[in-house]
């Protein structure tokens, strides 16, 4: 059973896994999701890419970033059969400029299929407390 | 303009005292015709002939001083014109004498520049530093790089210059303080590496330096990039003049800017009056250079003494505590609270924390003033003011950090006179084209107020809104950062809001089993740094490796749980106790500001007694 006690201002209660077991009935307010100032994910609410994800490190402002968009979009954006296979192009400059910086696109991380739109999971898996560009092995 | 402004100035002068001669000439004339018929007036045949020979003389004068005056005039504007020249010339061969100077300290801070041509050859094509720059960053820490990070993926091929008194590239604090402390790499502080609790490696620099655009190419190169100058400190800031000058005399000017300049260690007014053999053995912790000298020094002394209850002297004390057995080193900690962490943890919690930080072996002395220091017979004498004394080799002063308002006089910004700091408003801006961000920022919260936060996590979260803000787009400080704290591999907590142990708190606690542990919750997550998992859960599950079974520390009351902090019956400040990868749950709740009946019902949200 939980019990209580009263140190002063602070009120400490102990709880057992039983006490805790029906559900809460605490209200939370209920998110709007057109709220301009809310963070969001990869994608935003009209459809464009966040740019400025935590979840894609860095990719986008390192200095393969022009190129990175550039593929990234191209797919997004791809109404082909095959989903961005009219983007091989852009792809291609991509993976040319991160051979260029070895040690930013480590070259062990080949050319990653991109995330699809359903799954908001981006070919770098880092981070928010701003790693290496080179998406980090999991 | 100028010229015209000068020379009429000159003129004025000049042209009041001829025009009164003028007048005055013609006003004497006047007075005298008009006297004349009444002196003269019986004989006026005489009259004409005097006044006719008169006024020749005054017309002649008059003529003389105004041609006198045209002729001063006309020379001294054209040796003002000479002078303006002069000057330019002057001025000009100034700032051609700086760049040289510029190019060599240039040349010395790039890394790979063995021959510089510039150094050796008498005319070279020199090549010039940026003088302009569409976003300026003051500051090379956390919010600078997140800001230039956030500027680079909003504005495509956005050219940004990073402006740094260190001569190190941006790197993450909190390592300084834990992580690199555990590493069992002899190198570590040459490499700046460590290896997280689930064996992950990274550097403390958030990129390598292949990552920065050289300065003296960021106007040129196609697709924009980040450039950071080192060792360079902006010394003035015209704002009116969009431009900043640094310590050189050069100038740069900006179309946005962005000042994070953080803050440096304060010291203690005894151990400043002590004179200098008590300062050369007191470390101020804050940068890359004081944790390579702090750990040279924990090699070399028998006893150190940390003066600080807070974040960092706790976290300092645990990890110079940790090696003191395997070096045979003495370590203590004293502050004034009751105990460690007294200002953010509530009273049976802190109590809690100093008996963990004792089992690391560091002596912790509670309620202790310092009254004055001393070396004595070779050794630092600290007195308090309860008439204990403690004899120690080496002082780390831990006692709070002073916000850098430097370019506050010359920029006209405004300093809080309540927090420190430069004051901005809730979209982080000062003026028109600054804003402000991490430590030094003293920002308007929505949701809490008023507030100045020294997180690493709020650094990152205030530098990449200012960054989002320096291209375009209004948004008010929303997203609340968060900051966490281990003390040791066995107690650790997250927390976000206002977490400040004088308000009333509620905690709702549970028994803590061998999974909860802050190196079972990042082998579990497969992160490194625990923040960097909450933001995860976008990017993908991550598979749960095994956690290697931790005894559970016997008579531990409490073992995990969530801390609400109150005011007006609001939560405003959340700590997660030994619970982990729940900040979104806590983010919401403080999000919503709302009047909780039950808290133990809110509590029930985190789900604590499972992983």
């Amino acid at each position: 059973m939980s019990y209580c006690r009263q140190e002063g201002k602070d009120r400490i209660i102990f709880v057992t896994k039983e006490d805790h077991e029906a559900p809460s009935n605490a209200e939370l307010v209920a998110d709007d999701p057109d709220d301009p100032y809310e963070d969001h994910g990869l994608i935003l609410p009209n459809g464009d890419i966040n740019w400025n994800c935590p979840c894609l490190g860095g990719m986008a402002s390192g200095p393969c970033g022009q190129q990175f968009k550039e593929a990234f979009s191209c797919f997004h954006y791809s109404k082909e059969e095959v989903k961005g296979a009219d983007c091989v192009e852009n792809f291609r400059g991509m993976q040319e400029c991160m051979q260029k910086y070895p040690e930013l696109y480590p070259q062990e991380e080949e050319a990653e299929s991109p995330p699809t739109d359903s799954d908001p999971a981006p070919p770098s898996t880092s981070e928010d407390q701003l790693p290496p560009d080179s998406p980090s092995a999991s | 303009m100028l010229k015209c402004r000068a020379a009429w100035r000159r003129l004025a002068p000049l042209a009041r005292a001829s025009s009164t001669l003028c007048r005055q000439n013609a006003k004497r004339a006047v007075l005298r015709n008009e006297r004349r018929p009444d002196l003269n007036c019986s004989q006026m045949s005489t009259a004409p002939s005097g006044g006719g020979r008169e006024n020749t003389l005054y017309v002649v004068l008059v003529g003389a001083a105004c041609l006198g005056g045209g002729v001063y005039a006309y020379r001294t504007v054209l040796g003002d014109k000479q002078r303006y020249q002069e000057r330019i010339s002057e001025i000009a061969s100034r700032t051609r004498r700086v760049e040289p100077e510029q190019q060599k300290v240039q040349t010395q801070t790039e890394p790979a520049d063995p021959d510089s041509e510039t150094a050796v050859e008498p005319t070279p094509v020199v090549p010039v530093l940026p003088e302009h720059a569409p976003y300026l960053l003051i500051g090379g820490g956390t919010a600078s790089f997140a800001a230039a990070r956030s500027i680079r993926a909003r504005d495509p091929r956005a050219r940004v210059l990073i402006i740094t008194d260190e001569q190190d590239l941006p790197y993450m604090r909190p390592p300084l303080s834990k992580e690199l402390w555990f590493s069992d790499d002899p190198a570590v502080t040459e490499t700046l590496r460590f290896k997280q609790w689930n064996g992950k490696e990274r550097s403390i620099y958030f990129q390598p330096p292949s990552f920065y655009v050289d300065p003296v190419e960021l106007t040129k190169v196609e697709n924009g990039g980040v450039a950071v100058m080192t060792g360079k400190k902006v010394v003035h800031m015209d704002v009116r003049g969009n431009k900043v000058r640094l310590c050189d005399g050069s100038e740069i000017t900006y179309d946005k800017c962005l000042i994070a300049t953080g803050g440096i260690p304060r010291n203690m007014q005894v151990i400043e009056r002590a004179g200098e053999e008590v300062t050369k053995r007191t470390t101020l912790f804050r940068k890359i250079d004081d944790f390579k000298s702090l750990e040279k020094i924990s090699r070399t002394v028998k006893s150190i003494t940390i003066i600080g209850g807070g974040f960092l002297g706790s976290e300092l004390a645990c990890a110079l505590g940790r090696k003191s057995a395997d070096v045979g080193l003495e370590v203590m900690q004293m502050f004034p609270e009751k105990g460690n962490m007294g200002k953010v943890l509530p009273e049976y919690l802190s109590n809690w924390t100093t008996e963990k930080v004792r089992r690391e072996g560091v002596q912790v002395l509670t309620e202790a003033l310092v009254k004055n220091v001393n070396f004595k017979e070779g050794k630092v004498e600290i007195k308090l003011k309860d008439g204990r004394v403690v004899k120690t080799d080496h002082i780390v002063a831990a006692v709070g950090l002073e916000p850098n308002v430097d370019l506050a006089t010359s920029g006209g910004l405004e300093v809080d006179s309540d927090f420190g700091g430069y004051r901005v408003n809730a979209e982080l801006q000062a003026r028109s084209n600054i804003w402000v961000a991490g430590d030094a920022a003293c920002f308007y919260d929505i949701k809490l107020g008023r507030r100045r936060v020294e997180h690493h996590d709020h650094a990152v979260v205030s530098g990449r809104l200012a960054g989002e803000n320096m291209t375009g787009a209004s948004k008010p400080y929303w997203h609340q950062s968060m900051f966490w704290s281990d003390l040791g591999p066995d107690v650790g907590y997250e927390a976000i809001g206002i977490v400040d142990s004088s308000l009333p708190t509620v905690g709702v606690f549970a028994k803590a089993t061998a999974k909860d542990t802050p190196k079972a919750a990042t082998e579990q997550s497969g992160t490194g740094i625990r923040s960097e998992s909450e933001t995860e859960a976008v990017a993908g599950k991550m598979s749960p490796t095994l956690s290697t079974p931790i005894p559970p520390v016997a008579k531990d009351d409490y073992g995990k749980g969530v801390i609400f902090y109150l005011r007006d019956n609001v939560v405003v400040g959340i700590i997660l106790w030994n619970v982990f990868n729940r900040m979104p749950i806590a983010r919401k709740i403080i999000k919503d500001g709302e009047q909780h009946a039950d808290l133990n019902e809110v509590a029930k949200l985190f789900n604590i007694h499972e992983d």
